[in-house]
């Protein structure tokens, strides 16, 4: 998979979970850019990413996620694996 | 049901929905229990008004008598001490302590419960232990007191001693509701790592439900009946081809899936639950099972209401909801087929209609854990409450062959028993505060709690009537409670079983507070309808005993009052 469908599909989730169809995901999306991607609803995101791909991150990945660039490659390297 | 479902519940219109207030305290993060909570109100019809404290805040919230928890006056407290929370301490504990450590768990939370008690009226929801063991000691653990498992199940145990005695503390069994889910599902180690929240971010709308389910059950939403369907919903196969030594019940086939669903139902009836039927058949054939199949658990006694004909299911089941008396919203319809279902469905939205699954074997399982039947209350009269239908059903028979009603009402010989309210009759007083909808004035809900200070508090005088005729004994059916306003005595309270409607039972009750009134010198009786969705039947109930209307109120002057006509006699 390419990273560009990734991030389309991570718009797919970031939209169903937010409730918010105007949300735009690029590598550089961070969470102070999106409204509603709090503390709270980044452990709905991640489970429902981790859903979709069939992925695990591990709790150090997590915490390292800065952009939606690294989670991007994360999924990637994962699904490149898998 | 999963998480962000209900949080996109939260963006939804409550506004037309009652609200609850509830107060969380956790000590660790609680935020995804609070948008858990809120948004399955929506799935519920209810709009939950929450106000959650920050973490680890529990003994400073309850002990400060002026916090924002009692400024907040919330109806229910939910109160969280995570397992996870409570292990770290245990670990960090020397061996005296450890020991100790259930014991003191509980003194604490009767602690709390007492304080809380002391400064504000509500109810109070406590979340119990899950139970892993740590494999600190393996297996061990099960034979020594030194174990977490050894305490925390011991905790657990404790709590449910602490709410047997103490009527406004209930448990939320997370335990049980965990190991239904499994670990997996319950536990999600990255998001423990990363937030402390401790539970999977799905397994929280099941907590939600928990807590719901005992809310709802507090405020008079549970169920009261089960309408059965027969061929393979009670046993396996078609009574009327196949011939009763045929049916799959006990050990024929797949008989022991139906024996177990029999056992449990049978369970259920035994703690107050009614039992009707509803089956496409001939009534002597589908009766036959139950009188004479050595292996069927269920028997013509414990079914309360049984109709079995050609007639279409919805009739039927509206039939049985006459003679029962009782809302839709208040029964659950089992049936094997879909098409059944979807039928009852669509005419009488109100019911609980679970979506069996396709295999017999699977029923029962899955009816445990929609936990369909939540309770608040159970009292001795509860197991006698099919007996009460049957009889009932025996009365309206026997109606049909009166030409008046007076002379039938006459030939039930009924006697009626007047007490205040005490101690024996205290539970069922509070349960039918609970339970009664129709025939209720003002529909204020009452606990024991309130009904044992109710009780003692010299401004109330409490009315409490029991009737019985020749065909059996009602029990408790009715409770008026007058409130002492000056010159007048204000109705606070009326309500009354609907089993006992038409039985001249109101004029009965009137005489008997008009004559308490017109002892205490009282010049009026004053009386209230507060209209809700379900009383709509006492709508003219004081106009009909002859109250005037002012001003929103009823008066009925005592000095003029005329004892009413009736067929009952006090003992």
């Amino acid at each position: 998979m390419e990273a560009t469908e990734i991030i389309n599909e991570l718009t797919k989730i970031w939209r169903d979970q937010l409730d918010d169809d105007s949300i735009v995901l690029n590598p550089q999306t961070t969470a102070n850019d999106v409204e509603g991607w709090d503390s709270l609803t980044h452990i709905q995101l991640i489970v429902a990413t981790e859903k979709k791909f069939r992925i695990r991150f591990a709790s150090s990945e997590i915490m390292n996620f800065k952009n939606i660039g690294d989670l991007t490659d994360a999924v990637l390297k994962k699904t490149a694996n898998g | 049901m999963e998480f962000s479902t209900l949080r996109k519940n939260l963006k939804k219109d409550f506004s037309n929905f009652p609200i609850i207030k509830v107060a969380i305290l956790g000590d660790t993060p609680t935020q995804l229990l609070h948008q858990a909570i809120k948004g399955y109100g929506y799935e519920i019809g209810i709009s939950f008004d929450i106000y959650e404290s920050d973490y680890d805040q529990i003994d400073m919230q309850i002990m400060d008598a002026s916090s924002e928890l009692y400024e907040f006056q919330p109806e229910y407290v939910i109160i969280f001490q995570a397992t996870q929370k409570s292990a770290s301490k245990f670990y960090k504990k020397q061996i005296d302590s450890k020991l100790a450590f259930a014991e003191n768990h509980i003194s604490h939370v009767s602690q709390l419960v007492n304080v809380i008690n002391d400064n504000h009226k509500c109810k109070i929801i406590y979340f119990n232990f899950t139970e892993t063991n740590d494999s600190v000691f393996g297996n061990y653990a099960n034979k020594t007191d030194a174990s977490f498992l050894y305490q925390v199940r011991k905790a657990n145990l404790g709590l449910m001693d602490l709410a047997r005695v103490t009527k406004n503390l209930f448990i939320s069994d997370i335990a049980s509701l965990a190991s239904l889910h499994g670990e997996t599902a319950v536990f999600s180690p990255t998001t423990y790592t990363n937030t402390g929240i401790v539970f999977d971010i799905d397994f929280w709308p099941y907590v939600a439900k928990s807590v719901s389910d005992i809310i709802l059950a507090i405020s008079g939403k549970f169920k009261k009946a089960v309408v059965l369907d027969l061929d393979n919903t009670l046993w396996g196969g078609i009574i009327g081809d196949d011939g009763i030594e045929n049916i799959q019940i006990g050990d024929l086939g797949i008989g022991r899936a139906f024996t177990e669903l029999q056992t449990w139902l049978k369970q259920l009836k035994e703690r107050g639950i009614i039992l009707a039927v509803c089956s496409k058949n001939y009534e002597h054939i589908a009766l036959e099972p139950f009188e004479k199949h050595p292996d069927m658990i269920l028997r013509p006694d414990d079914i309360a209401v049984f109709v079995a004909n050609w007639e279409n299911k919805v009739d039927n089941i509206r039939h049985i909801q006459s003679v029962l008396n009782i809302g839709f919203d208040s029964m659950v319809y089992l049936d094997d087929n879909p098409f059944e279902r979807n039928m009852v469905r669509n005419e009488i939205p109100a019911m609980a209609i679970p979506e069996l699954p396709e295999d017999p074997a699977e029923y029962l399982g899955f009816l445990k854990r929609l936990n369909l039947f939540e309770t608040a209350a159970v009292t001795g009269e509860d197991s006698e409450r099919t007996k009460q239908y049957q009889e009932e059903a025996k009365r309206a028979t026997m109606q049909k062959a009166y030409a008046n009603e007076d002379e039938f009402l006459e030939s039930l010989s009924m006697v009626c028993t007047v007490k205040p309210f005490d101690k024996f009759n205290t539970p069922r007083v509070a349960q039918l505060s609970q339970r009664s909808n129709q025939f209720n004035l003002r529909t204020v809900r009452y606990t024991e709690q309130d009904i044992e200070r109710i009780s003692k508090d010299e401004n109330h005088t409490t009315f409490t009537f029991g009737l019985e005729d020749k065909f059996g004994d009602y029990g408790l059916i009715g409770v008026i409670i007058l409130k002492n306003e000056g010159q007048n005595a204000f109705i606070d309270t009326w309500f009354m079983s609907c089993r006992v409607l038409k039985r001249g039972m109101e004029n009965f009750m009137l005489n008997a507070i008009a004559n308490y009134a017109s002892e205490k010198n009282f010049k009026k009786i004053l009386g209230e309808y507060i209209p809700t969705p379900k009383n709509e039947l006492v709508k003219d109930h004081y106009r009909g005993l002859g109250f005037k209307e002012n001003n929103g109120l009823w008066e009925l002057n005592v000095q003029d009052y005329k004892p009413l006509l009736n067929h009952i006699k006090t003992i």
